[in-house]
């Protein structure tokens, strides 16, 4: 009976408040209405995907022609890119704020110490940042869907689907960022992630059938993240759902809950010292 | 407010409080005097919820620290060492975003926050951003912020550290005027005028652990002299008078310039200097302060 009470106890005392985790998110909020430099960021975040859209699904797409898939199904090239620029700017949109935005609130400008003086634990600290990570992630895909909408890419019912899939997208990449941030030594880290991220930006699938290259490739790209968010993504904008999907959907679902439980637990190690 | 009983915090090997006592009541203004190093800001961290006590006994407004650290929190106003003011936010947003934090309503966060601004002179600078704002206006906004939620205890990690004359005044004084509105005041310095200035109990630390307690005044008349004179003599090394003045006072302590003689009556005792055939280049009688207790306490080599 005692046991009973405590263990109440204590889960009481660990679950997330949505207020507090809400008070992180209004930070941002006011942030981002402070300063006009935050919306040329946000801005130069979308244009990067539909840049790569129109020279290369566009462009390349019109020399490659159709493709044919696996199953012998046939899609035009840029329908086959777009859900893979898609995913990306979901990945970068939220990768931007958990690594660079958030190592500069950790380290430098102490954001979160301030916040560890009141209520805040490091747990609603981190589901603060990550949701906003998100919200910044939804934005860039938002627009984006209505471009692909807009240039006949997908349709818009797959289109509304397609967008809380690249929620999902933006918490899994921003909870694992984020983990790895609190890690990062200095700003020459940093070149160590945007390789990594350049890597998987040209390597998941996004550009060319993993089933083009020779099976060890392709097994070592199934290992690698983004390709599960491609895959995911793409299956929703072409319509052409498999049972493979729901391996993707647990795939991103780990990294989402490995990455927040270890960002808040260095939070935690590193702040409260 | 807070009690504490064989407190210890260690980082690996090192141990940066080794073991203190302390009771701080309502009301109180409690001061933390050491030089750097002593372990008072380690202390400060630990009351204030963000650190874990390696070993002994905290409690915290009748609160366990490491399980109730957020209800303690939302009680405490802590204004940190170094400024963690948020520069992506203006002078107002700085506190409205901050009350959000306590879970204070947009509109009564926003009703404080414009009282605050009038309480610390920082008004005008309401729309401006923090970065263009003087150390000592800094400093004030971050006593501001630490106000907002009404706080029970504040707590303020060297103060006035790094400010010019003119902003420790009006520091002081927004400060003591707290105290008069009944907010207990934790605060840590290397200032003794401060110290003297504001708190009405303190503790002096020396390597993580607590050397003296009581009033300034206590102090003083516990650890040093009423009178000190300091004596000059022109070219000579202070050190090499300690013989030829021993039995003058109470204690003599050679500076590299001065020679500093403790003293109950600080007149007769120059009085016998110069009996005795000396003649000083200079001469200062003065009442003893908090600052001569301090390096009797802990010594005069620096620590850092």
């Amino acid at each position: 009976m005692v046991t009973t009470y405590a263990v109440a106890r204590v889960a009481r005392g660990n679950r997330l408040s949505p207020a507090r985790v809400g008070a992180v998110i209004n930070r941002n909020v006011g942030a981002l209405r402070s300063g006009p430099a935050y919306w040329l960021v946000l801005a130069s975040g979308f244009f990067e995907p539909v840049l790569y859209l129109l020279s290369i699904g566009v462009g390349v797409g019109a020399l490659v022609g159709d493709l044919t898939l696996n199953d012998g199904e046939v899609l035009p090239y840029a329908n086959f890119v777009a859900p893979a620029m898609l995913a990306v700017s979901a990945m970068s949109g939220a990768l931007a704020e958990t690594t660079f935005n958030f190592f500069f609130k950790f380290k430098y400008v102490k954001t979160y110490d301030a916040m560890l003086a009141t209520p805040l634990r490091p747990m609603e600290i981190a589901a603060g940042e990550l949701t906003w990570a998100m919200i910044r992630g939804s934005l860039y895909t938002g627009a984006f869907l209505i471009v692909m909408v807009a240039l006949g890419l997908t349709t818009p019912g797959w289109a509304l689907l397609a967008f809380p899939a690249t929620w999902l997208v933006g918490l899994a990449f921003g909870a694992v960022g984020m983990a790895v941030s609190t890690f990062i030594r200095g700003w020459q880290d940093f070149d160590l992630i945007s390789t990594g991220q350049f890597a998987l930006f040209l390597f998941s699938g996004t550009f060319s059938p993993v089933q083009d290259y020779p099976l060890p490739v392709e097994i070592l790209i199934a290992i690698t993240p983004l390709y599960h968010a491609v895959e995911l993504i793409r299956g929703i904008t072409t319509g052409m759902f498999s049972w493979s999907m729901l391996g993707n959907v647990a795939y991103l679902l780990a990294m989402l809950a490995v990455g927040l439980y270890v960002a808040s637990r260095r939070l935690t190690s590193v702040l409260c010292r | 407010m807070i009690r504490a009983r064989g407190l210890v915090k260690r980082f690996g090997d090192f141990t940066a409080v080794d073991g203190i006592d302390l009771e701080v009541a309502p009301g109180e203004a409690f001061g933390f005097l050491g030089p750097n190093g002593a372990g008072k800001s380690s202390t400060m961290r630990m009351i204030g919820c963000v650190s874990t006590p390696t070993a002994g006994e905290l409690r915290i407004l009748d609160m366990d620290p490491v399980r109730e650290g957020p209800s303690i929190r939302a009680r405490l106003g802590v204004c940190p060492q170094t400024d963690n003011l948020d520069p992506d936010l203006t002078v107002f947003e700085n506190l409205t975003t901050y009350a959000r934090y306590f879970g204070i309503p947009r509109a009564e966060g926003r009703r404080r926050a414009a009282e605050l601004l009038e309480f610390v002179q920082l008004t005008e600078k309401s729309g401006s951003t923090v970065e263009p704002l003087s150390g000592g206006m800094k400093r004030r906004l971050s006593i501001a912020r630490a106000m907002i939620n009404e706080p029970d205890l504040v707590l303020l990690d060297e103060p006035t550290t790094g400010l010019d004359p003119q902003a420790r005044h009006l520091l002081w004084e927004r400060l003591f005027r707290l105290k008069q509105r009944g907010v207990t005041l934790v605060l840590t310095t290397h200032y003794m005028d401060e110290a003297e200035q504001l708190c009405d109990r303190l503790v002096v630390m020396d390597a993580g652990k607590i050397v003296a307690e009581g009033s300034p005044r206590h102090l003083i008349e516990t650890y040093s002299t009423r009178e000190v004179v300091e004596l000059r003599f022109g070219d000579d090394a202070p050190a090499t008078y300690v013989e030829k003045l021993a039995g003058i006072g109470e204690r003599l302590d050679p500076l590299p310039d001065r020679l500093l003689l403790y003293s109950a009556d600080g007149d007769a005792a120059v009085n016998e200097v110069h009996r005795r055939g000396f003649t000083p280049s200079s001469v200062l009688v003065r009442r003893s302060t908090l600052e001569d207790v301090f390096l009797i306490l802990t010594g005069r080599t620096l620590v850092d």
